[in-house]
């Protein structure tokens, strides 16, 4: 058995061993703890020239890693907090994003952004963020968001042997998450990986990414001992968001509720909801589709509040239930 | 080396009469010096056409004019060689034609063609041409600064002795991502050249409305990164700048920066003077002109038996025909299909 924070550190491992073109920077990569266990001694293994420790300067970091991509290299910029990323985000949302399409198809960018969900622990508003929306607005970034072990080794793989500029986040709440690791394929291509359907359903379909889809699957397992049986759909890439798949779930459960943990408003939870409301005829709901995300709030910090604002599987469970009409 | 890296000094001041005389053409020879005046009457003649049309209004897209300031560019392309990576901003038609993007290449991406050096998706504001080394002009305010010095970390890793180019105006020393850059790429000792473009102007407002010091090579100072300060509308200076700093950079010495002291003669966008907008532009405006990089060029290859009168004018109008046949060209070429709005956003995926 592997777990989520080793299995990313095996990504990392597979491609500085195979692709030399690859390298790895940002900060905290000299240091064993700070990117949790998937990052620890890969400086020590590959070198400090492949996996680059930087000053603290996340808008130049991540402008040097598209240079490089655009000349010859596949870099992976890690940043340790998507919260710390925001100092980052023109390279990425106005130049990586765009130069293929504003050069006319004459540029690539493989250009791999790892940002890291790190919430809890009383952390407070500027060490919780999510985010995952905002960047799957921007047309040209593929956005990418592993909820399971081999996802998180092999999202990252194929994230970084594209052609396309790619934000992965994955969550520090998956880190401890457990599964055995098949061989890798070194054939995956991003563009093909699609939402999985992961446990199949008749009653109701609920949709979700990165650590709300775990969340997915414990209500799911609940809901089977109370005779309910749910769809579980992790989108695993949210950017070009493919929802068919979602949508040929609910023809058939009727039922749709989307998990997200990240703000409601403008978020992947209604957008969910819309482009499926869109796909199919108004008759085939049973219930009115609905979403659990975070509060519309930024985080808090002492533990009270924390376990207020964040939702678990009960939750998810609890709106199943209503979605069902009963509770 | 300046002692001075926070004061521009006479080359700012416009009573100093001593830039209005030719140019010192040093050891520089004829070819080099007919080489320099072409390549910058192709750049104005080029610019000069764009803005009337922009006038016109059949350029339509934001342009950023050149005049004026044509010679950093031309010096810096002297010493750039393939492999090398040279990156620009808003203003770069100079940086673009400079390495040897065409005229047609240039006019046909302005009008949004399909034959534009990016497909008629940039507009003047996003310029590439990489079989001539050049891998983009972007007007996102220093955006192609880190851009520059990461192609230069791959350079470095590469070991094949290539450099990379970043032009910024003074403008974008004020963005935090300029400092963020120099010091990364002194930390690293990358093979980078930062020219600053030092036209006092960023959009309407003069650098000392927007800096204590005129001069930004104390920000090269501050990062240990080494610095030069040149007439930028000096072509024999510029080049041999140029020259120095590549060399330093190839030989892995780490970064450098030059800051090119000039002035553009027309406003910050299109063709007007803007001497009506913002700060007062006009006394000066009219004191820079008396320093154009072409007409000291050309005075001092006069006087020094090199050119002809009648062969200023000649190879002036042969340039006028070779913009007006390029712009008939672009103007009969196609727009980009309907397709294109979708078809670069990803990489293909075949199947």
């Amino acid at each position: 058995m592997t777990n989520y924070g080793s299995a990313l550190r095996e990504g990392f491992a597979y491609l500085l061993k195979n692709h030399p073109e690859v390298f790895t920077i940002g900060q905290g990569l000299w240091s064993p703890w700070y990117v949790g266990n998937s990052m620890t001694h890969l400086d020590k293994d590959f070198g400090p020239e492949r996996v680059i420790d930087t000053p603290v300067s996340e808008l130049a970091t991540t402008g040097a890693a598209l240079g490089a991509a655009l000349s010859g290299k596949r870099p992976i910029v890690i940043h340790p907090r998507v919260d710390f990323f925001l100092l980052g985000v023109d390279q990425l949302v106005n130049q990586a994003a765009k130069w293929r399409h504003m050069f006319g198809g004459q540029v690539s960018v493989p250009l791999v952004v790892r940002a890291i969900i790190n919430r809890g622990g009383e952390q407070g508003a500027q060490h919780s963020q999510a985010l995952h929306a905002w960047f799957a607005h921007v047309p040209g970034l593929r956005v990418v968001m592993p909820s399971t072990v081999a996802d998180a080794r092999d999202l990252l793989i194929a994230a970084t042997l594209g052609d396309d500029p790619v934000m992965l986040i994955d969550d520090r709440w998956l880190y401890e998450l457990e599964a055995d690791l098949p061989p890798v394929n070194p054939a995956l291509r991003l563009a093909d990986v699609k939402p999985r359907v992961e446990r199949t359903g008749t009653d109701v379909t609920l949709v979700a990414c990165s650590y709300s889809s775990q969340l997915c699957r414990l209500a799911a397992e609940t809901l089977t001992k109370e005779g309910i049986f749910a769809e579980v759909i992790d989108l695993r890439v949210i950017n070009p968001l493919d929802t068919s798949a979602v949508a040929e779930s609910v023809r058939k459960t009727g039922r749709l509720l989307a998990v997200d943990g990240d703000w409601s408003t403008c978020g992947l939870a209604g957008e969910v909801i819309a482009s499926v409301a869109e796909k199919l005829p108004p008759t085939v709901f049973k219930s009115a589709p609905r979403r659990i995300t975070l509060p519309d709030a930024p985080a808090p910090t002492s533990k009270p509040l924390e376990k207020a604002y964040y939702f678990d599987s009960t939750h998810v469970a609890a709106a199943a239930r209503q979605l069902l009409g009963r509770s | 080396m300046h002692a001075d890296p926070f004061q521009l000094g006479p080359l700012a001041d416009i009573t100093a009469t001593e830039f209005h005389a030719p140019l010192n053409l040093g050891a520089s020879t004829p070819v080099q010096q007919m080489h320099w005046l072409r390549k910058m009457i192709e750049i104005r003649c080029a610019e000069e056409k764009i803005g009337d049309e922009f006038g016109k209004k059949v350029i339509k897209c934001p342009c950023h004019l050149v005049i004026g300031q044509e010679a950093p560019a031309v010096g810096m392309a002297d010493h750039i060689r393939d492999g090398d990576r040279v990156f620009g901003a808003h203003r770069s038609h100079a940086h673009f034609l400079s390495v040897g993007g065409t005229l047609h290449q240039l006019l046909a991406e302005v009008l949004g063609k399909d034959t534009g050096c990016s497909r008629g998706m940039g507009g003047s504001m996003h310029l590439l041409d990489r079989a001539h080394n050049f891998h983009g002009s972007v007007p996102i305010v220093g955006a192609t600064i880190p851009i520059a010095t990461g192609a230069a970390l791959a350079a470095q890793m590469d070991r094949r002795g290539e450099i990379a180019v970043s032009f910024l105006g003074d403008g974008a020393t004020e963005e935090g991502v300029f400092h963020e850059s120099l010091n990364f790429a002194s930390r690293f000792k990358l093979p980078v050249i930062y020219v600053v473009e030092n036209n006092l102007f960023s959009s309407h407002l003069h650098i000392s409305l927007r800096q204590p010091f005129d001069s930004t090579c104390r920000f090269a100072h501050a990062h240990g990164v080494a610095w030069q300060r040149v007439d930028g509308n000096d072509i024999v200076a510029m080049s041999a700048a140029a020259g120095q700093a590549i060399a330093a950079a190839r030989t892995g010495q780490g970064p450098q920066l030059i800051e090119a002291v000039t002035y553009r003669w027309r406003g910050h966008v299109g063709d007007r003077e803007d001497n009506d907008v913002g700060v007062a532009r006009k006394e000066g405006l009219v004191e820079w002109k008396k320093r154009d990089p072409i007409g000291r060029l050309a005075r001092a290859m006069i006087a020094a038996g090199h050119l002809a009168e009648t062969q200023l004018e000649r190879i002036t109008a042969e340039y006028r025909d070779a913009v007006e046949a390029a712009w008939a060209q672009a103007s009969a070429d196609p727009y980009p299909a309907n397709e294109t709005l979708f078809s670069r956003v990803y990489a293909p995926n075949p199947a």
